[in-house]
């Protein structure tokens, strides 16, 4: 993959309960180690614009959506397994190419 | 139950749906939550949306519907055929959607715990939003599917079940069962939504759809029970068909109107009373419509309105039969007094067809009203339906406080009881039988007046002649017995003086 792609990355999250800041925190490690610092993060909290929610047809929370690079892609849960949310990112098959 | 309501008993909201206010004692429980289910087909998105559709059009209620299954812009699309202008009131503020329908090509993948926060904090944006005092969501079945864990799914729902209660807003949730008689709803949703549970049903009954709701229960407070038939109706939605919710309360008049002969006004003792139903029995060709078309005549004579269903002629037939006994519908419906609608009974369901006579009268507001023959409805549905169909057309007619003369065609050509006639003659008022008599090899006809609430009436057999001027009751058969019965008999003169004689003082 293109090494110079940058990554958007969307969290909405439901008000800054334990969960939602687990997902922050499980993001941001990935992002670190996995990403190079080759992203950019938003947190939107739903309490506080839940029409952007509206907009996006989330659902559940924490939900992940990765904007860019295309596809578009959505992660639900506090992205505890790395795993599954490196398949989102499609990251996966690449981390596994270098093994 | 008591617990919860101990001080305040539990209000209701009248949905406007036409028929369930009845059934349901007010409406919904006012502030909670019911939960419509029934199989696929069962017309609960219908349901759904019209409980949100006549709180906008009757009483300004704003509300919100929160759809799992169709996209808003089908629901839309599908519901303006209901005269529902939900564009129209989503620019006005007065009906918002909360879509949760699954968006195509987008997989998502789970990594963790989550819960459904932000659905529930979409909801109540919208019902913020445009002051909703009533939602609708459609369906929880489909929410199972979009999440693998169906534990969670189930915990978000109650979640948000209590988070409805606390906004105090009335709700309708709709879930999916798999059999017409078998558990409430797939997925156990039940459990928390569990205080009003509402069924819909679409029965395949001797090759015959038939709509029902049933009220299963309503917590801390009354309803109907039983089922109720429905029918969804292409420019109105749903319509329930109250029967035993209709109070028999009529007033009674002592005020007579002409039938129409003056010969059979004598036989009821001085004519029908104003507001009675009266049978017209008798077998095919034996003079029934023509006993219709004498008593729609003489209203229009008086300068009545006079309404008249025919469901076994056409239009045609019926203006040149009604032309030979010298009766002229055609001068008469150009003047504005007569309305005659022909319809083929198999063009609809019988509950279309009551639907279809109760509008025609409130729309036309007649005098006097007939239907020829109600029979010949009989053969589009069940024979409950039909029951059913007679009852609530008798009890709505009353209401109306005017006379309706209905005809019920016997099985067999001699006479003998029709099923019409079993379902409707209690609730009539009068039943006139018309009968063939088999006389020295001839046909001949006799009409009796067999039952007359509320008044004397003569209880000969008349005989009765038909010819271009109409109908002409003449003298009663007086040797002959068993006309009834279909198997006349002759007595010799000496006879018929000994019986008379039995019953002289």
């Amino acid at each position: 993959m293109n090494t110079n792609e940058k990554f958007l990355l969307k969290l909405y999250i439901t008000g800054h309960t334990p969960r939602s800041e687990r997902a922050i925190k499980n993001l941001r490690r990935i992002c670190e180690e996995d990403l190079g610092g080759r992203y950019e993060m938003r947190v939107i909290d739903i309490l506080e614009q839940p029409q952007l929610a509206e907009d996006e047809k989330i659902l559940a929370t924490p939900t992940l959506i990765k904007v860019l690079p295309p596809p578009l892609r959505r992660i639900i849960g506090d992205l505890s397994d790395s795993e599954k949310v490196l398949l989102g990112l499609d990251l996966l098959p690449v981390e596994l190419n270098l093994k | 139950m008591a617990m919860e309501s101990s001080n305040t008993p539990v209000e209701k909201l009248g949905t406007g749906i036409e028929g369930f206010d009845l059934i349901a004692q007010g409406g919904l429980p006012k502030g909670r939550t019911t939960l419509i289910t029934g199989t696929a087909g069962s017309a609960k998105t219908v349901f759904a949306a019209q409980f949100l559709a006549e709180g906008i059009r009757k009483s300004d209620e704003p509300g919100v519907f929160v759809t799992f299954e169709e996209h808003p812009s089908e629901i839309r699309k599908n519901l303006l055929s209901m005269n529902w202008p939900i564009q129209e009131w989503e620019t006005q503020n007065r009906w918002r959607f909360v879509d949760a329908s699954p968006q195509p090509g987008q997989e998502t993948i789970e990594s963790g715990e989550f819960d459904l926060g932000a659905l529930l904090a979409r909801i109540e944006h919208a019902v913020r939003t445009v002051g909703a005092l009533r939602i609708s969501i459609d369906s929880l079945g489909a929410v199972f599917t979009l999440f693998n864990n169906a534990s969670l799914v189930r915990a978000e729902l109650r979640r948000l079940s209590a988070a409805l209660k606390g906004m105090g807003i009335t709700a309708v949730m709709t879930a999916e069962r798999t059999h017409e008689f078998g558990e409430i709803a797939r997925f156990g949703v039940e459990e928390f939504v569990a205080d009003n549970v509402i069924i819909l049903r679409n029965v395949l009954e001797a090759e015959k759809r038939r709509r029902t709701i049933e009220i299963l229960k309503f917590r801390g407070t009354t309803h109907q029970k039983g089922e109720y038939p429905f029918t969804v109706l292409p420019d109105q939605g749903i319509v329930i068909i109250p029967l035993s919710a209709i109070e028999l309360k009529q007033r009674s008049s002592d005020t007579r109107v002409p039938s129409g002969s003056p010969e059979m006004d004598r036989m009821c003792g001085g004519g029908f009373f104003r507001d009675s139903l009266i049978l017209v029995s008798g077998a095919t060709g034996c003079g029934k419509t023509l006993m219709t078309a004498e008593f729609i005549h003489g209203g229009a004579k008086k300068g009545e309105r006079c309404l008249l269903f025919a469901y076994e002629e056409s239009r045609e037939q019926l203006l040149r039969n009604a032309n030979g006994w010298g009766i002229d519908f055609e001068t008469l419906e150009q003047n504005g007094q007569l309305r005659v609608i022909c319809a083929y009974p198999e063009s609809a369901g019988m509950e279309d067809h009551l639907i279809a006579i109760k509008r025609e009268i409130d729309a036309f507001k007649p005098d006097r009203v007939a239907v020829d023959s109600v029979s010949a409805l009989e053969r589009v549905g069940t024979n409950r339906g039909f029951r059913e169909f007679m009852i609530s057309l008798a009890s709505f007619v009353k209401h109306q406080e005017i006379p309706g003369m209905f005809t019920a065609t016997t099985a067999t050509l001699m006479g003998g009881p029709s099923v019409t006639e079993s379902h409707f003659s209690s609730i009539t008022d009068t039943i006139i039988l018309l009968r063939y008599v088999e006389m020295l090899g001839e046909m001949r006809r006799g009409v009796t007046v067999l039952k007359m609430r509320g008044s004397m009436h003569e209880k000969d057999i008349r005989e009765f002649t038909i010819d271009n001027k109409g109908m002409h009751i003449g003298k009663p058969f007086r040797n002959i017995v068993g006309i009834l019965t279909g198997k006349p008999e002759y007595l010799n003169v000496e006879s018929v003086d000994r019986i008379s004689g039995m019953f002289q003082d």
